[in-house]
């Protein structure tokens, strides 16, 4: 099953990079064709659910092992087996795929034993509303999810996900999506999602996003391309050509822009990307290095850091362009920069005192103070979208993953690779994602962990990969 | 380019003068045989002239292999070794005054990606000052940091990344 979803992302990739005509944009030199935009999920109304207890809680803190919950996810059924152009075998096969990506989502992340469809009673469209309960009590799982897929007479899906628990025999939750079929994998996401928040507690994360960089080639010809994917490795696209190298994208709140350094014009230069487009351009116009570019949480603003005669700064661009303003001041290198969820204030990274450490300011500039004295060096700090968390690399001897509150306590370190680096937040504020490069070889992956620290894994990608940046949950 | 070769025999001599105990070039002259140029007319061979003045190998030989200069880890203050090499091509670029240079700056891998972009611009651009300051335009010489992007030495040591963390002058052609 899982390599079923890793064919899926190979075959996706060469198809993707297609003919060079996107050189639309002056400046363009490396773009390949452009992306079309997923299309739109209209939700169904949600009923069954009683909202008024929180689910389970989830502290970092927390030891116990209650990250155990057996989940059975059967066959999703279909009202009559129909031809789609989501599945080459129409919607039965289609539902048994949808609920082979749920599987796989909940069993990714250490809270749950999920039990996929293939070794499970495939329930009727009936059954659906009605579970079958005296054939799942004695399967040892405590939650039943079902599910069903209907063809639209508009070509559209409609996807049911309905969440049970099988001790109580009740109903915990339901929910329906219209989808595209294109965008089939989606239903499966937001399933998933409904399912993790209803048994944590948390806010979703599966339907989202991620940008990174694929490498491949030698250590010192790396070739280095954005890409895109989705946060199970699916739909994978190559967004340019790798005749220039590319480093550290950003997705837009919106989906719609990339944010990314190209040498396209032989020179470290950030541009936002229109992955509709395909066009790019210049963040700054400027004769000077442009790094470390982020954006705002509201899309409005972009943080990047400029090198003027070897001394690089904070500057902040509105979007849609116009006059930087200069947020840092100081000489050395003051680089990066990651809002808090609110906009009101930016952590940091800069080398004033003497080494890497990390600091805080206010939006405009003003009041920066440094946040870390942990005696190793503080760097690419992120704020959690929960607010409540910063990560960061922690480079002590060896890089690695490591978390602190806002006021830069309670640091603790969350993996133990040679070189961990570059963390990125998944929406919800629950799991990191990074990039591990290996000694020597210089090969690099990107990898998960949670804020426990305990459950880590790697992602895979169709080839090498490094810095991963998780966009926000899907509209 | 070509116009240039008409000055080699008239200079070949000052290239001597700094020719002794060369490190081999990081790029080797051409070899002496027919080539082809960008716009695909065939060049003969010249006899036995050396690299070409505007070329990296002349520059190099003529520099002695002093056109890396290295720096220590997180640094980029010009040491004795460095103002020595940096020296020698600012009387290299006093002599040859059409010629530009562009600094590479560059950084070991045992940093994050982006603070070390920032530190190879860093190193390039101390290059770049302590040259002016010897004297060359500042419009000669051009600046690029690729951070740990192009390792030069390929080991994860020490040895390796103190080859790494350098700043490479390199003529525009």
């Amino acid at each position: 099953m899982k390599q079923l979803i890793f064919a899926l992302a190979l075959f996706a990739s060469p198809v993707s990079v297609g003919p060079v005509s996107a050189q639309t944009s002056g400046q363009g030199g490396d773009l390949g064709a452009p992306v079309a935009e997923g299309g739109t999920v209209e939700t169904l109304g949600e009923t069954g659910a009683e909202t008024e207890e929180g689910g389970l809680s989830f502290t970092v803190t927390d030891e116990s092992d209650w990250s155990d919950i057996g989940v059975a996810i059967a066959g999703f059924a279909a009202d009559r087996d129909r031809p789609t152009p989501a599945n080459a075998n129409g919607t039965a096969a289609l539902g048994r795929e949808i609920s082979r990506v749920i599987t796989a989502n909940l069993r990714n992340n250490g809270i749950f034993r999920p039990v996929g469809p293939d070794s499970l009673p495939q329930p009727s469209f009936a059954q659906i509303t009605a579970p079958s309960w005296g054939s799942w009590s004695g399967r040892g799982v405590e939650m039943l999810v079902h599910g069903y897929v209907s063809a639209r007479a508009d070509g559209r899906l409609t996807v049911g996900c309905y969440l049970y628990d099988v001790a109580l025999q009740d109903e915990l939750i339901r929910e329906g999506w219209v989808v595209p079929p294109a965008d089939w994998r989606r239903a499966a996401h937001k399933c998933s999602d409904l399912i993790y928040s209803r048994l944590t507690g948390e806010s979703p994360f599966f339907d989202s996003r991620i940008a990174y960089i694929a490498e491949t080639g030698p250590k010192d010809k790396r070739i280095k391309r954005l890409a895109i994917m989705d946060s199970d490795g699916a739909n994978h696209r190559f967004l340019t050509l790798g005749s220039a190298t590319a480093l550290t994208p950003r997705y837009s709140p919106d989906y719609k822009k990339l944010l990314y350094l190209s040498y396209v014009d032989g020179n470290p230069r950030i541009y936002v990307y229109d992955i509709g487009t395909g066009r790019q351009q210049l963040v700054a116009e400027t004769g000077n290095p442009t790094f470390a570019p982020r954006w705002s949480p509201d899309g409005r603003n972009i943080l990047y850091s400029m090198a003027v005669g070897g001394n690089t700064d904070i500057y902040r661009v509105s979007a849609n362009g116009g006059r930087s303003v200069r947020l840092t001041d100081t000489p050395g290198i003051d680089i990066g920069g990651s809002y808090s969820p609110d906009g009101s204030k930016i952590v940091f990274e800069s080398d004033r005192s003497g080494s890497q450490q990390c600091y805080v300011m206010d939006a405009d500039g003003t009041n920066q103070r440094r946040l870390t004295f942990f005696g190793g060096r503080c760097a690419t700090p992120e704020w959690s979208p929960r607010g409540d968390q910063i990560v960061f690399t922690r480079i002590a001897g060896d890089f690695n993953i490591a978390v602190m509150n806002p006021n830069g306590r309670n640091l603790r370190v969350l993996t133990s690779g040679w070189q961990d680096e570059a963390p990125t937040w998944a929406p919800n504020g629950r799991i990191i994602q990074f990039f591990r490069t290996t000694r020597n070889s210089g090969r690099s992956n990107l990898w998960q962990v949670d804020l426990t620290g305990r459950n880590e894994r790697r992602l895979k990608t169709p080839v090498d990969a490094s810095d991963p940046a998780w966009g926000p949950i899907l509209p | 380019m070509n116009t240039r070769l008409a000055t080699i025999a008239l200079l070949s001599g000052t290239i001597a003068l700094a020719g002794c105990a060369k490190k081999a070039p990081e790029q080797l002259p051409p070899a002496p045989e027919q080539t082809t140029t960008d716009n695909g007319t065939t060049v003969a061979p010249l006899e036995d002239t050396g690299p070409t003045l505007g070329s990296q190998a002349h520059f190099e030989d003529a520099v002695n292999g002093q056109n890396v200069i290295y720096f220590d880890t997180d640094r980029f203050n010009i040491d004795s070794a460095d103002a020595a090499a940096l020296q020698t091509q600012a009387q290299y670029l006093s002599q040859y005054r059409a010629i530009s240079i562009t600094i590479e700056g560059h950084a070991d891998e045992r940093g994050t990606r982006e603070y070390n972009l920032a530190l190879g611009e860093r190193r390039a651009n101390s290059a770049k000052n302590y040259l002016t300051s010897l004297g060359v335009d500042a419009n000669r010489i051009r600046t690029v940091s690729y951070g740990k992007e192009r390792p030069v030495a390929l080991a994860s040591n020490a040895a390796a990344w103190a080859q790494n963390r350098r700043a490479v002058s390199v003529v525009i052609n």
